[in-house]
């Protein structure tokens, strides 16, 4: 049928695309700011960006099956107060706690989706203006200092093994995703459902059940994120987490995933999420150096650039398959 | 022996209005059953009823000697009922081994086993003479193979009974032989086919007995080869048919005095058309062939600018190459309907008028403003005159059946006055009665002097409105047939043979 | 006419009174919700029926609104742009740089403050074109496409005010957002005249028709002779000249620009707005007017809560479930 340039490669030139970015940001990084390999530096991004790669690891598995949360950054928010107020009790339950509140949220996701058949988009849209008002009311209003008798804020501050907690638990989540999404029929069905939602259906696979507990995942992965920005930054915020799920996006997209579904990687997306937090350190650095002093605003303008750039080159890409196809 | 299949006084409504009433289906242990009635005779409703799609009112079913009453395609499918239906119902971004083995995958310690997959759809495809790479992602292969993918999925799934709904619609004919082997090797191991379809040589090629349905109900059930076509079509209608198909050929005299409409030549498109030739004259129908894949569809798009031309010219109007996109043709006086009504051709959410006067638009408008006053006229003129069916003109299109839904899409163009109208499989999905009616239509409307360039894949159809037919294969323009050379055996003899036999165009 | 063979007798047309019922309430159902929930303010919220309440609600809907309008029509034709947010900031920020002559000197203020007006929704028309382009030319998705602008764009208006606020007095300028007509609030008169062309646009004119088409069925209209394109970049340009508006008239009510809080999650207001309007998200319907009374809805309810003492973060709870409620009643009438 095709037989120049086969789907496959052109995948595969879209992933490895990121790869090379974030590789190329690393080198020039390198070279040109003192320390930004040494080890505080590459532990300090680590651990920051493990909340936007919990959330963006949600974000993936939804965006496969053509979906979309926008809820995740208010779920965050919500997960990070219901975790301040029960730090009190223990590190463990403050997690449980958050990731709960997490899951409650990616419920009711789950459930207005796929009962009462409304679009993803509108769906996550009401869900987080819900969670938002939540954490709002269940904090007051204002932020929600963790406990830090009770060892709540190792979560978030401490290591393991020279490593930070919060990079174990974004790397655990994404080893395991990567291998649900690649070894188990759940995976498969993801994958699926994305390709072509009736079709799967029609094979007699668990269509529906399948995109519910993606959108369960997504609001326990946020609700563990917003667990881990409550225990990095000590308090529980009910209005942190606005633009997360912009971000979540832009790095799924950025990672090589289609928007439209169906087709999709963890490893990538994880470049994805790498590569637009550089950009922020990269920022600093700059700033550092005093030759310019761009103000962190011009992140937001940088980080939109390469989206576009990223985006304008697999639309390209993208087109090419669906011809040879 | 008890049937495989019994379906008996089946009953089901929509908002009221009866769907099928006391229908009746029964198939035997490895038989291919064929099902067959027009649009809205009731067929598809019965057979999602059997699949789990819908909910019966009233009735029975026995499948396998049991009461059975599915409540999902999935409970189907685990029961030994398979479906293929017309839109391959696969995902196209995923690997052949996935279309056929999700949903019975084979596990290790838990985790997909996939080289055992990967292993069990090569054995599968085997069985039907196809050797593919099973990894590669199901769209990168014809409709032809993904068809064999999906019986493969069935067999997969020990299926005891495939339910083929208008399988050969995308096929050629090379192809539709290919599946016929498979359906007799279906037969052989004992698995009952039904086979749902409008094409009449096919149900005689290979089913054993029919049941044919009418106004939702069962009207007959007979072995094949006891019905003679006419009678089958007869039943099928409910009345006495006179002159469906065929209409005495009527040559266009002064036709080949006058100079062409259209001239295309050595047209290139994309890497499906290389080199092709032909013309169109004033008040002629003038037919495209050839097997699937040939380029017919992408030469006609090319002309009308819907695709881009790589190569070649295209003359109309006294312009040559002047055409860059659908615009300029529409401007030029073309007009096309697109292959797929429901993808490219009707906007279903739109009215009746409003889809009749989608292309008309800017000249019923004064200053940017719609006259309505006119439209509605003009609407309602043409639903006089090609007897659209629909409760009126401000009728949601996609309530409208096939048949009506392409009328709406020809008056969309004959309200513009154009002088060449390019059809690309005008009669697809249509029941008998309706395809009758269009095909005069066009014939009428050539008459008076419009030019029509049609594409068909039903060669019956084709020979029978043409006078003049270019057949193309693998990209080229083979053979033109004009006069007595229009025939079945030409036509395919071409498409066959290519340029090795060019049959000599008869003259007179 | 050629003698033929007719295919099966039309359907009957006459439908069970029960659907009549089901097809009135989707078809109008956004009214009556507007209606229950005046009457029920009118029962149990004091003041509610005098002119301030009336202002006070006009006053907060109107930017919703005029973006609401220009979100419909993109939504229209089966895109959608998550840009106005961020270009209502940029509108902000540029006004009161241009009349403040922080930008490049005044021959005089009159000139200042025309330019005020006219500059920064040029200058989101621009971007709202730009959005077009991408989505046109480069054929990328309009959420993502519109998805970098809005990354993008408040950090441009950042950017250029350092994140700093703009604080000004200026009554000529600051009558589009303060000013009352006969009584009634300046911006809700525009609101009113935006919503009226706009809606008297989609269904009279060409141009709308093209719009609707192309939600419809893009590849159908472009067969049709559509400039698919040229209405797509049209819309989007709309979308951003209409932001721009409602920029001017936020931050001239608020006698104040803030680069970082200018239009804030508007995006997702005008969205709502469209949705609980009725206007189907995927393109191909769409009702102007429906995004307006979608709008008030939301904001009705706001006031209600707010005026009987709810908490406003519970407010956002209560518009969460009217945009599900909206929707899913949508749905159930398009069946």
């Amino acid at each position: 049928m095709n037989d120049t340039i086969s789907f496959k490669t052109l995948q595969t030139i879209g992933r490895f695309g990121v790869l090379l970015a974030l590789i190329a940001l690393i080198v020039f990084g390198w070279l040109r700011y003192d320390n930004f390999l040494g080890t505080y530096n590459v532990l300090s991004v680590l651990r920051y960006n493990s909340m936007f790669a919990l959330v963006a690891l949600g974000m993936c598995f939804v965006i496969i099956t053509g979906g979309i949360d926008l809820s995740v950054g208010s779920t965050a928010a919500l997960g990070s107060v219901v975790a301040a107020l029960v730090s009190p009790y223990g590190a463990v339950p403050g997690l449980l706690a958050g990731v709960g509140a997490g899951f409650m949220i990616g419920a009711c996701n789950a459930l207005i989706i796929t009962r009462l058949n409304i679009l993803p988009f509108i769906a996550t849209l009401a869900t987080m203006l819900a969670a938002s008002g939540c954490a709002l009311l269940l904090a007051g209003n204002q932020s929600v200092s963790v406990s830090y008798e009770s060892g709540f804020t190792e979560l978030g501050q401490g290591d393991f093994l020279g490593f930070p907690i919060p990079a174990w638990m974004a790397l655990t989540a994404y080893l395991l995703g990567s291998l649900v999404l690649n070894f188990t029929a759940f995976g498969r069905t993801v994958l699926a459902v994305g390709g072509n939602e009736d079709a799967t259906r029609l094979m007699g696979l668990p269509a529906i059940r399948v995109k519910a507990l993606v959108y369960l995942a997504s609001g326990g992965l946020a609700g563990l994120a917003g667990v881990i920005l409550a225990a990095q930054f000590g308090a529980g915020q009910p209005i942190e987490g606005v633009g997360w799920e912009l971000f979540a996006i832009a790095a799924v997209v950025v990672g090589g995933t289609l928007l439209t579904g169906g087709v999709g990687s963890v490893g990538s997306t994880l470049a994805g999420v790498l590569l637009l937090g550089l950009i922020f350190n990269i920022l600093n650095f700059e700033n550092g150096l005093g030759w310019i002093s761009l103000s962190a605003y011009w992140q937001s303008v940088i980080r939109g650039l390469f989206l576009l750039l990223v985006v304008a080159l697999q639309a390209r890409l993208t087109v090419r398959t669906e011809e040879t196809a | 022996m008890a049937p495989l299949l019994r379906m008996h006084g089946i009953d089901k409504r929509f908002a009221g209005i009866p769907a099928l009433r006391a229908a009746e289906l029964e198939v035997e242990k490895g038989e291919v059953h064929a099902l067959i009635g027009q649009n809205g005779a009731g067929k598809s409703t019965l057979i999602k009823i059997l699949t789990g799609y819908y909910t019966k009112d009233s009735g029975e079913i026995v499948f396998d000697g049991k009461p059975v009453a599915f409540s999902s395609p999935q409970e189907a499918q685990k029961a030994g009922i398979s479906t293929i239906y017309q839109e391959i119902n696969l995902v196209p971004y995923r690997s052949v081994t996935e279309n056929i083995c999700l949903g019975r995958e084979k596990r290790r310690f838990g985790f997909l086993d996939w080289r055992a997959m990967h292993a069990e759809a090569r054995a599968l495809l085997a069985r039907f003479n196809v050797d593919i790479d099973v990894h590669r992602p199901l769209m990168a292969y014809p409709t032809a193979v993904q068809q064999m993918v999906a019986i493969a999925r069935a067999i997969g799934f020990e299926a005891k009974l495939v339910i083929m709904d208008e399988p050969t619609s995308s096929l050629d004919e090379r192809e539709v032989d290919v599946l016929f082997g498979v359906i007799r090797q279906l037969k052989e191991a004992g698995v009952s086919v039904i086979f749902v379809s409008h094409k009449l040589d096919e149900l005689y090629a290979v089913c054993d007995r029919v049941t044919i349905m009418r106004d939702g109900r069962t009207v007959q059930v007979a072995p094949m080869a006891q019905l003679s076509r006419l009678d089958l079509v007869t039943t099928m209608l409910g009345r006495e048919l006179t002159k469906v198909l065929s209409e005495t050929h009527t040559s266009d005299d002064g036709a080949d005095r006058r100079d062409p409409l259209l001239q295309v030549q050595d047209l290139a498109v994309g890497r499906k058309v290389r080199d092709v030739d032909f013309d169109v004259r004033p008040g002629e129908i003038v037919g495209l062939a050839g097997l699937l894949g040939a380029g017919r569809t992408e030469s006609v798009r090319a002309v009308f600018g819907a695709d881009r031309r790589d190569g070649g010219t295209i003359r109309f109007a006294g312009s040559e190459n002047a055409i860059q996109q659908p615009l300029d043709a529409i401007r030029a006086g073309m007009g096309f309907c697109s292959e797929d009504r429901k993808l490219e051709g009707i906007i279903p959410d739109m009215s009746v008028r409003e889809n009749l006067t989608l292309a008309l638009m800017p000249q019923l408008a004064r200053r940017g403003v719609v006259d309505e006053a006119r439209s509605r006229e003009i609407v309602d003129q043409f639903i006089k005159r090609l007897g659209i069916r629909c409760s009126g003109p401000e009728q949601r299109v996609r309530e409208l059946s096939g048949g009506n839904q392409q009328k709406v899409l020809l008056a969309r163009w004959l309200c513009m006055n154009p002088k060449l109208l390019i059809l690309d499989e005008p009669t697809r999905g249509i029941d008998v009665g309706a395809k009758a009616e269009i095909l005069s239509l066009i014939r009428e409307l050539a008459g008076q002097g419009l030019g029509v360039l049609m594409i068909s894949s039903e060669l019956e159809e084709i020979v029978e409105a043409a006078s003049r037919i270019f057949v193309l294969r693998d990209g080229r323009t083979v053979a033109e047939l004009e006069g007595d050379a229009v025939n079945e055996q030409a036509v395919m003899a071409a498409m066959a043979h290519g340029h090795e036999n060019k049959p000599e165009p008869a003259h007179g | 006419m050629a003698e033929t063979v007719t295919t099966l007798p039309p359907r009957p047309t006459q439908e069970a009174p029960r659907y009549e019922l089901k097809n009135l309430l989707t078809r109008y159902g956004s009214w009556i919700a507007l209606a229950l929930l005046i009457l029920v303010n009118l029962a149990i919220t004091p003041n509610f029926a005098t002119w301030q309440t009336l202002n006070v609600n006009l006053t907060q809907v109107s930017a919703i609104v005029i973006v609401g309008v220009g979100m419909t029509l993109v939504i229209a034709t089966g895109g959608i742009d998550l840009s106005v947010g961020a270009l209502m900031a940029i509108a902000g920020a540029l006004a009161p740089l241009i009349f403040l002559g922080k930008l490049f000197p005044l021959p005089s203020p009159a000139i200042g403050i025309a330019l005020a007006f006219v500059l920064p929704v040029v200058a989101t028309a621009l971007l709202g074109w730009f959005n077009g382009w991408l989505i046109t030319h480069l054929r990328i998705q309009p959420i993502i496409a519109t998805l970098v602008l809005f990354i993008a764009g408040r950090g441009i208006a950042q950017v250029f005010t350092n994140g700093n606020l703009q604080v000004f007095n200026l009554p000529e300028f600051q009558f589009i957002g303060l000013g009352r007509v006969f009584g009634i609030p300046f911006q809700a008169i525009l609101m009113a005249v935006i919503v009226i062309v706009a809606a008297w646009m989609l269904r009279r004119t060409v141009f709308g028709r093209q719009i609707l088409a192309v939600g419809g069925n893009e590849r159908a209209a472009r067969l049709a002779g559509i400039p698919v394109a040229s209405v797509k970049q049209r819309v989007y340009l709309i979308s951003g000249a209409l932001s721009g508006i409602a920029g001017l008239i936020v931050i001239a009510r608020n006698s104040a620009a803030d680069a970082n809080l200018v239009g804030l999650g508007m995006e997702l207001d005008a969205i709502a707005a469209v949705a609980v309007g009725g206007t189907l998200l995927t393109g191909g319907r769409a009702t102007v007017i429906g995004t307006l009374v979608g709008a008030l809805i939301i904001q009705l309810v706001r006031y209600t809560l707010l005026a009987n003492g709810v908490p406003d973060a519970a407010a956002l709870v209560a518009k969460a479930a009217i945009i599900v409620l909206a929707v899913w009643l949508q749905r159930q009438g398009q069946r």
